[in-house]
């Protein structure tokens, strides 16, 4: 089975919630476990609130993108932003790391995003934003059985 | 918010009628700042989270807190980041901080971030207060 997904939206946190409910309906036809629910709202939370704070600079009136696109049980998910871009990804992805540690950030978002997904890339761009493409394979359990 | 005689409840629901998706309630046990949270903590929600805990405990004189966890149906690093910045704030206080009743979810980014090496974690609100030297 095939089907897909876009949307745009606000950069407010109160999408935060939005975003993450919206992929959790649109990949129930997986009929995925709890846990990978879970994991795949974890992951659409910490890439849209990277977006807001990080992207867009908590500025509200910019639009965050969203896309997935389901094939069979691999789906891949996008979440990118027309923000500041990374200037150094490597430093980035560090557990722990965060570019604003007074706003209490734990600096880890890019460390749940590879743990709860089975790939994670980013392409950003100084001055033009942030893309990070996410793939997870659904019901691995489940094919393990057979 | 208002507050606080100590054994009551402050339970807070909404903000300016947008709908709130954490509810905190808010306890003083002795001298343990009893904190019960339920529904989502994400970032949108840190922030209002953050400041009313500053705000309360800048009103009542309490040393140790205990976090209970148990009613949460959603977390992310955001709430990594916060329960972090009020641990730092007990810990300054020479208090300290236990985390109880934690979902296999939650545990998994406590894990994840570390967490568990620097905050104690209890299974039940009971065995937290106990181990407070509060008698429930």
């Amino acid at each position: 089975m095939k089907n897909s997904m876009e949307l745009s939206f606000s950069s407010i946190s109160a999408n935060e919630s939005f975003a993450r409910v919206t992929i959790a309906a649109f990949v129930a036809q997986l009929d995925p476990t709890m846990d990978e629910l879970t994991e795949i709202k974890t992951v659409v939370s910490e890439a849209v609130t990277n977006a807001i704070i990080h992207g867009y600079n908590n500025d509200q009136n910019q639009q965050i993108y969203m896309s997935c696109y389901i094939d069979d049980n691999k789906v891949e998910l996008t979440i990118e932003d027309h923000g500041i871009g990374i200037e150094n990804i490597d430093e980035a992805i560090q557990p722990l790391y965060t570019s604003k540690p007074e706003l209490e950030r734990s600096g880890m978002g890019f460390t749940i995003m590879d743990n709860f997904m089975d790939n994670v890339e980013i392409e950003s761009v100084l001055g033009e934003g942030t893309k990070v493409s996410l793939i997870k394979y659904f019901n691995k359990s489940k094919s393990l059985c057979n | 918010m208002t507050y606080v005689e100590k054994g009551t409840k402050v339970q807070i629901r909404q903000r300016g009628g947008e709908l709130v998706s954490l509810k905190v309630d808010w306890n003083i046990k002795e001298n343990v700042l009893l904190v019960r949270i339920s529904g989502e903590l994400d970032h949108h929600e840190a922030e209002k989270f953050k400041n009313d805990w500053q705000n309360l405990l800048s009103k009542v004189d309490v040393q140790h807190v205990v976090l209970n966890l148990g009613d949460l149906s959603f977390m992310d690093s955001s709430g990594l980041g916060v329960i972090l910045g009020r641990y730092k704030e007990i810990k300054q206080m020479d208090g300290e901080m236990i985390v109880c009743s934690i979902s296999p979810a939650v545990k998994r980014l406590f894990e994840l971030s570390g967490l568990f090496k620097i905050i104690r974690l209890e299974e039940s609100e009971t065995h937290a207060l106990i181990r407070l030297g509060v008698a429930s």
